[in-house]
Parts: C-alpha cells; structure tokens; sequence
C-alpha cells in the first residue's frame, strides 16, 4: 500500500484512540458522581427505612415518627396534577399532530410551550400563588396540584405531539383509505401506534413533578398534621424533605433522607416502567 | 377502428371490444397542483367496469398523483388540488360536498409499503366492516374469513388470527392490506405499486390475487415493472411528465404502441 496512506490510517486510529479515551473519560466522570450520590442516598436512606416512616406523621423535634401525611399529600396531589394536566396536555398535543399539523397556530403553540418546558418551576409556584392562593387568603391542597399540573401540561403536549409525529402517514392513509373518518383513525390507529410513548410521556411528566419543591412552597405549604383537605394546606414529600434537611435536628434530618430515598426509588421505578412500555415490541 | 365515449388524440381502444365496457370511473381534462407545480397536465382516461387498468411510466410521471385523486387520498394534505372531472359512476369524486368517508369505502387503496394497523389480524379486517355494519360475532367471524380467503391468506393465518398483523411477513402483511380492503366490499380498488416491496413469490401471489378479483372490482394498479402491468392488466396507460402518452388495451400497447415516447419506455430505452 501506499505509504501515505498507511500514515492517513495510523493518524485515524490515534485519533480514534484518543476521541474514545475522552468519551469514556467524561462517561465516567458523569457515572461517578452519580454512583456517590445513590450510594450516599441508599447508605443514609436505607438505614432509616422501617414500617413506621409508612405508618406515622411527621414528628415534632425529638420524637420517632414516619412520613405518612407528606407521602399521601404528594400522592394526592401528583395524582390530581395528572388528573388535570394529561387531558390537555394529550387533546393539544393531538390537535398539533393531527388536525393543525400544518397550522401557523401549532407553530406558535410549539414555541411557547417550549418556554413553558423549560420554565422554572419557582415561576410556576409564584404564578399559581398570584390566582389562587392569594385569591383564596390561603394556602392549599388544589394551589398545589394546579403548579404541578401545570408543569405536567408542557411535557404532556410534547410528548403526545412528539410520538402522533412519529406515527407514519402511510398508516394514517391506510385508515383513510377504509374510510375512517379522521376522528377514528387518531383515536383507534394513531393513538394505538403511539400509545407506548404517549404513555411514557405522562410517566416522565409524574417523574418530574414527584420531585417538586419550589412550585408547592408557594401553594400547598406543608402540614404537619394528616390532612387530606385539599382547602387547606397539604403536606408533601419534597417539602418536607427541604424542611427536615435544613433542620438542625438529627432524627428529622434522618426522616429526610429516607423521604429523599423513597422519592428517588418512586422515579426510578416509574422510568424503568416507562422504559418497558417505550421499549420497541418484537415484531417478526 | 372504432373509438370509445371519447377522443384524446393519442388514446384508441381494439375494435369490437370497446363498446361492451362500461365506464367506471371517468377522469377528464384532470389536472393536480402540488401547491404551484402542476403534477397533473389535463389527463382524460377511463376506468372499465370489472378490468385492469395498469399505469406505468418513469418515476415522478404522476402515476401515483393520479391515483391518489381517484379516492381524494390528497385532502390529507395541504396545497394539494386537483381541477378538472373525475366521475365515480354518476358521482362527481372531485366536488367538495362529495362525503370523502363514503367515497373512501367504495374506493379501496392498497398502498406501496404494506400498513397493517397496530392490531391482531383479526381486528385488521373487523375493524374496517364494523364502521360499516353492526353484525353478530359469526357472522362477523365468516366476513373476515371470506375477507382473508379472498387475499388468499386464510390457510396462512387461521391458526393465528389473534396475533399481532406487524408479525407478518412483508408478503403477508400486504395481503392482509389486501384482505382488509377487501372487507369493506368496495367497489374499485387501487394498487399503488403494491409488489415494489415484495419478492418474487409474494409478488406472484398479489398478481394471481388481483386476476382473481378483477370479476368483482375494478382495478387500477400502478406499477414501475412493466412486465407486470403486461401480466395483469387489461387496459394500460403509459404517462409521461404528468401527461398521458397513451391508452389502450394492454397486448396493443406492448405489441404496436402508437406513440414513439410509449416505445422507448417499454422498450427500456428511458424512464
């Protein structure tokens, strides 16, 4: 061979060698980092962990308790949240994938809920605060489960939109062409295709808000009693965390770990679900 | 020689037969816009009643085009319009009060790349006759039978109707495409070059399949293989850049083609 070009091919494979030496090097750097902090969460969380923190509220400085009222407050609200904000996430989403596609509106629909993505959750919290929580003269349940669902919209219509898109025209021309009206066809072949990331979708948006502190500082406060009345204030998961961390108290800060365990344990199970349903199904 | 309803100056029919067809579908003075590029230059082509049409012609002629306005399959997008007549029977295909959902069920398609929807192969034919009809489960049962018979798949598939239709092989899965169309008891059914995805053996199925249903639909099929058009067709269609070259009955235009763009192309010559 031309010796040139043995040169150009010793020159590809250093640099290959060092492009693969870098990217498993920042690989690593990244994995680490998060190695220590699950190692940390599960050496401090787990130790905590018993039948009681399920069982018992939150208790005063100084006395045993669990962390019953914050996990069925985040229950209640999270559940409400998605309640509230899968419909319209999924109805604008299919209206930006089917029916305006082509549309100047889903444009500007698109953008903003882009900003909306990515808002700071504080925002949110702040702007629920404005319409309800001051309307109302005080702090509760519903402020709560409105700031999460209104973080739950924006992922919902992306998500929806996102996997209708991908969804091939050659399917929805075969619904067509049986004469499905265009109603059917979304609804019984388009969603059908694209229910395993449709799904996945609300999944990650659950992910995302189980884990909300700022947006409920300002709207649901923190009970520290059992109260499921959404008129009042509710307590909840990352609230509670945020104030037992900051606390000087060692068993609170303990009960904060274990929160912070549970919520992390909630999230990764509900991704590897999510994984599961996105997960291409066998075909042949 | 004799000439059918109408004249195209370069469109003649076989003595004899011509007068016992009847018209189906009627295209005239047909032009189509991909927003402003004109797809479509003023075809005028009949489809007969119970025979087999087959469209050929290099890629981009607006075969495809053409089909695609015979079901109004277009009004899925946008900047697409067609102008011009296309009559269905008596019904005017191109009106904008024309009920795109009923014109879709008397006028089958069957596409390029086989598209089972994301169900079991039963629910692929059920689907479909139930928008139409509300039946007991046995009788529902026999149409998908007759359904998937008449594609010929039931021996393949009877064991396993409950399976998904995406774990069919290509072949398979086109003619369940096939059998689905079908269900709906349409009353023209368009291939768009529906073997260009298939091997040999599937493709001779799809060709016996479409010889076997020509008694009862008629067919317009659009292939890139002339052999094929040969094969099944009774009328074929040779267009050229959005303009029809040439129809007639299929062994003249493979025999004595009257235009000489008609003879290059099937000659291999271009396209």
């Amino acid at each position: 061979m031309d010796p040139s070009i043995s040169r150009l091919y010793a020159k590809r494979r250093r640099r290959n060698v060092v492009t693969m030496a870098l990217a498993y090097g920042a690989t690593g750097f990244g994995l680490t980092w998060l190695v220590v902090i699950l190692g940390v969460l599960l050496w401090e969380g787990l130790s905590g962990l018993s039948l009681a923190v399920f069982t018992e509220m939150t208790p005063p400085p100084g006395s045993a308790g669990g962390l019953l009222n914050p996990i069925a407050g985040s229950l209640v609200m999270t559940t409400i949240a998605v309640l509230i904000g899968t419909p319209l996430g999924m109805l604008a989403g299919t209206y930006m994938a089917e029916y305006g596609r082509y549309d100047k509106l889903t444009t500007v629909v698109r953008f903003i809920n882009d900003i909306l993505l990515s808002a700071p959750s504080i925002v949110i919290g702040l702007f629920v605060y404005e319409i309800m929580v001051a309307q109302m003269g005080h702090f509760s349940g519903w402020a709560g489960a409105v700031s999460l669902a209104v973080i739950v919209v924006p992922v919902v219509v992306r998500t929806t939109e996102d996997m209708l898109t991908l969804v091939p025209d050659t399917l929805r021309e075969a619904a067509a062409s049986i004469g499905l009206p265009r109603a059917l066809m979304i609804t019984r072949v388009a969603y059908r295709a694209a229910r395993a990331g449709m799904v996945t979708g609300v999944l990650l948006a659950v992910a995302r808000i189980s884990g909300e502190t700022a947006p409920l500082l300002f709207t649901a406060l923190n009970n520290q009693f059992w109260s499921l009345n959404l008129n009042a204030p509710v307590s909840s998961l990352p609230v509670v965390i945020f104030q037992f961390a900051l606390s000087p108290y060692k068993d609170w800060q303990k009960l904060a770990w274990t929160g912070a365990l549970i919520i992390t344990m909630a999230v990764l199970a509900l991704s590897i679900i999510a994984r599961i349903l996105a997960a291409p199904r066998k075909t042949s | 020689m004799s000439v059918a309803a109408f004249t195209v100056p370069t469109v003649s029919h076989a003595p004899g037969n011509a007068e016992d067809l009847t018209e189906k579908i009627s295209i005239r003075d047909l032009d189509f816009y991909y927003g402003d590029h004109r797809a479509l230059k003023g075809i005028s082509v009949p489809l007969y009643q119970g025979q087999v049409t087959a469209f050929i012609g290099p890629s981009g002629c607006g075969k495809s085009t053409l089909l695609r306005v015979l079901n109004r399959m277009y009004d899925l997008y946008p900047n697409q319009r067609a102008t011009g007549h296309v009559r269905l029977d008596n019904d005017d295909v191109l009106s904008p009060s024309q009920d795109l959902n009923l014109l879709r069920a008397k006028v089958g398609m069957v596409f390029q790349k086989p598209t089972p929807f994301p169900m079991t192969i039963f629910e692929n034919i059920a689907f479909g006759i139930r928008l139409y009809e509300r039946l007991p489960k046995t009788e529902l049962e026999d149409r998908v039978r007759y359904a998937l018979e008449r594609a010929a798949l039931w021996e393949e598939v009877k064991d396993k109707l409950g399976a998904n239709g995406l774990s069919l092989s290509g072949g398979q899965q086109q003619r369940l495409c096939i059998a689905r169309t079908v269900a709906v008891r349409p009353e023209v059914i368009l291939f768009d070059e529906p073997c260009s995805a298939l091997d040999p053996i599937s493709t001779a199925k799809i060709e016996e399949l479409i010889d076997e249903l020509k008694d009862d639909y008629t067919i317009a099929i659009v292939t890139h293989n002339m052999q094929q058009a040969a094969r099944v067709s009774d009328f074929t269609a040779f267009m050229y850049l959005g303009e029809l070259v040439e129809f007639g009955e299929t062994t003249r235009i493979f025999t004595t083609p009257n235009d000489r763009r008609t003879q290059d192309y099937i000659t291999g010559r271009f396209g």
